[in-house]
């Protein structure tokens, strides 16, 4: 463990304890704030999907499975690197969290360009929706607000993976060796804030490509 | 003898407006006191802007014929009074201002949990705030506060994606406002403060913020997705595209119901201090009204479908949002009791922020009553979108939550600055405010009821003498809500100084100096007793 006496305490807080709950909890309620805010994406692609399963279940053929999986797993794979960079933080592994903490924005950096990727082949084939929406199928109408929802869905997941990485790369220039002591919980709410992000995208993968791979 | 030591002034003791006069340590600021004085200042801002586009409003409808402003202007009026009153004046008003500046100081600490991002939600709301004045003056929106689709996402010609950026950004300050608040109460309470020992007015704000956190990011993707239509014609909720407008309105009253209660929760709060001080008694059936608050934010959530009795929604919805909404008024009736109760037997004083109180509970009991005659499938078909509902809101938001904060800035202006107020003028005031409220806003019940239309600027003959009636009253009610600004500025003056506790009111923040110290607390108090120990003897006093 770093030494306690050394990590810094805000002039407001009594002790360490106050100060580490005080974060902890501020960014689970924080945390609660992002929950709402993609259940509203989540409500509105339960109506559509009840009214036009068909449709959905057309327009979800048109993803890419293969790219996203590959994507899945790099998130979860970079889940577990930002778990680690927690951990080197607790130990007071400067050279730990930098290290971690780059590997996080590596695997971010892929899953976006990964996605950047899927992006344009929707857009070569027509299926952006707006005026050049040019979708092949038997429910043509109805799939437009498939594709809405998950470019809005994956669009928000896409934004905040954006702000997780820019967080991160302050969070690491933060903890290069010879700066001054950081403080852990840094590491930590932002941790918490990566496994959030991560768990959105568990959710939109099945909703959004596994529908109906069953059959 | 040194003669300057004879007339040298007692240098004031060190506070948080003189310990740095810098204009950098006020933008730079990361004290609560500070941050709260900077929302008190713009939100009074935008509380006079509001004001002008409601002075215009009135003035279009005191005669039946449209010849102010035409049709355009006015649908623009009345949408950027809503947009600027509801999202930067009422939802900010008590929290961002009081809630910022109090709750440090009755928890006894030395600041919120996350004074940066305090800072930062000011920024934030600035930034909204930027942007609606930018709406404002390239010509503003026309589309009700509601932003109703497909209206709004699709034929409206106005600046509905500049507006709708404007609440979305604010809405992330109320968002870090919420989490503050919550950090704060749960883990910065002095020694000794436990739940039930906390001042009524943080348990209101510990709902409020609940409200907040949960709720503000509905309306946030909501209003995203309004945009996004508009931009790139996505089709969520567009019918020619499968899209279903009424989702809108579902989502936009998920997050919009409640807010009702970000806007009179932190006011009630507010009522609770003052009716206990002016009283000289506890709160009667404390430990209900602390969970009277909980229960409107739980409830709060559950009503939303009460404002869309006539869009057509399953009848069956409509019965279960209508008993949940009777059901709401079941904790605020109990504040409204217990209020009263308080007051039987008390040792009442008619101070100023006792007159907003007691004008607190009378117009809230009217303003939520009406609400339950909107509440009733039946009868909410008659009066719907009718001036009786804009009688009904006005009656909450400016009978409830402007009186209360009204109250709130006398009782806490001497906390604040150190400085008393002319309580003769401020009476005066509050008369002049009680008369012009009531003259302005009773008649719309009898226009609504009467079936005289909201929204429009031009209206039938026979509706004109009431109209006329409503417009005079706002007029007195503007002049007395400049008469405020004129006193308590004059009091930094020539105010009488209001030493720690002018008012022998219980609770941490009288302890302390006034204005206090930029750290609150020089050693950090344990606290003995609940809140409101004002005890028998001293209402024998009385
Ligand atoms: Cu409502």
């Amino acid at each position: 463990m770093a030494d306690p006496s050394t990590i810094p305490l805000a002039h407001h807080f009594e002790d360490q304890e106050q100060q580490h709950e005080t974060t902890a909890i501020g960014m689970w309620a924080f945390l609660l704030s992002e929950v709402m805010f993609f259940g509203g994406l989540f409500t509105a692609y339960l109506v559509y999907r009840n009214r036009y399963p068909e449709a959905f279940l057309e327009a979800s053929g048109k993803l890419d499975v293969t790219l996203g999986t590959l994507n899945t797993a790099v998130l979860i794979g970079s889940s577990l690197t930002m778990a680690l960079a927690v951990r080197a933080a607790h130990m007071g592994s400067r050279g730990g969290v930098v290290r971690w903490l780059l590997a996080t924005i590596i695997a971010a950096g892929i899953f976006l360009g990964v996605k950047a990727v899927e992006y344009s082949h929707k857009f070569h084939d027509g299926l952006v929706p707006g005026a050049n929406y040019a979708f092949k199928g038997t429910a043509s109408a109805d799939t437009e607000l498939f594709f809405a929802l998950y470019f809005g869905a994956t669009g928000m997941h896409a934004l905040h993976m954006v702000i997780g990485v820019g967080l991160m790369a302050v969070v690491a220039w933060r903890w290069r060796p010879n700066n001054v002591v950081q403080h852990p919980d840094g590491v930590e709410v932002l941790g918490l804030y990566w496994h959030f992000v991560d768990l959105v995208w568990i959710f939109l993968f099945p909703l959004l490509y596994l529908l109906g791979r069953h059959v | 003898m040194n003669p300057l030591t004879v007339t040298a002034v007692p240098k004031p003791k060190r506070n948080f407006w003189n310990h740095d006069f810098s204009v950098k340590s006020w933008l730079l600021t990361e004290d609560h006191k500070r941050i709260g004085i900077l929302y008190l200042l713009s939100i009074t801002l935008f509380f006079f802007l509001g004001g002008v586009m409601a002075v215009l409003i009135r003035l279009e409808l005191l005669t039946p014929a449209g010849d102010l402003v035409q049709a355009e202007t006015y649908n623009k009026l009345f949408t950027m009074h809503g947009v600027v009153m509801v999202f930067f004046f009422l939802l900010p008003s008590i929290p961002a201002v009081f809630g910022n500046f109090l709750l440090p100081l009755m928890l006894g600490a030395r600041d919120l949990a996350f004074p940066k991002l305090n800072l930062l939600s000011w920024y934030i709301y600035m930034v909204g705030g930027v942007f609606t004045l930018f709406v404002v003056f390239k010509g503003g929106v026309d589309t009700g506060w509601t932003f109703y689709t497909p209206y709004s996402s699709t034929y409206a010609n106005s600046h509905v994606i500049a507006a709708a950026l404007g609440i979305f950004i604010t809405g992330f300050s109320s968002i870090l406002t919420g989490v503050n608040f919550i950090a704060t109460i749960h883990k910065m309470r002095a020694p000794g403060l436990t739940w039930f020992r906390l001042p009524l007015f943080v348990w209101s704000h510990y709902a409020t913020s609940l409200i907040m956190v949960l709720g503000t990011p509905v309306v946030a993707i909501t209003i995203v997705l309004v945009a996004l239509e508009r931009l790139f014609r996505l089709g969520v909720f567009d019918p020619e595209l499968g899209g279903d407008p009424l989702l809108f309105q579902h989502l936009f009253w998920f997050y919009s119901h409640p807010a009702v209660y970000i806007m009179i929760l932190p006011g009630m709060g507010v009522i609770s201090e003052i009716i206990a001080c002016f009283s000289r008694k506890r709160i009667f059936g404390y430990r209900f009204v602390a969970f009277s608050s909980m229960a409107i934010a739980a409830l709060g959530f559950l009503v939303w479908g009460h404002h869309m009795f006539t869009t057509g929604q399953s009848v069956f919805a409509s019965l279960v949002f209508s008993l949940l909404t009777f059901l709401v008024a079941i904790p605020s009736a109990i504040k409204v009791f217990n209020w009263t109760a308080t007051l039987y037997k008390g040792s009442i004083s008619f101070s100023t922020p006792m007159l907003y109180a007691l004008g607190f509970i009378g117009l809230f009991a009217i303003g939520g009553l009406t609400g339950l005659f909107l509440g009733c499938l039946g009868l909410d078909i008659h009066v719907h979108d009718t001036y009786f509902i804009v009688a009904h809101f006005h009656y909450v938001m400016v009978g409830g939550m402007v009186m209360a904060f009204l109250g709130a800035i006398h009782f806490w202006w001497p906390k604040m600055t150190g400085f008393m107020y002319s309580e003769f003028l401020a009476k005066i005031a509050a008369a002049i405010i009680f008369v012009g409220f009531n003259m302005t806003f009773f008649p719309q019940f009898v226009l609504g009821y009467l079936g005289m239309p909201r929204r429009y600027h031009v209206y039938p003959e026979e509706f004109q003498v009431l109209n006329v009636l409503s417009t005079a009253g706002a007029s007195i009610l503007g002049f007395g809500f400049l008469l405020p600004a004129f006193y308590l500025i004059y009091s930094l003056k020539a105010g009488r100084r209001a030493g720690p506790d002018p008012w022998q009111a219980k609770g941490l923040e009288w302890t302390v100096d006034s204005p206090p110290h930029p750290h609150n607390f020089e050693t950090v108090p344990v606290v003995t007793e609940g809140a409101y120990e004002y005890g028998p003897e001293e209402v024998k006093r009385g």
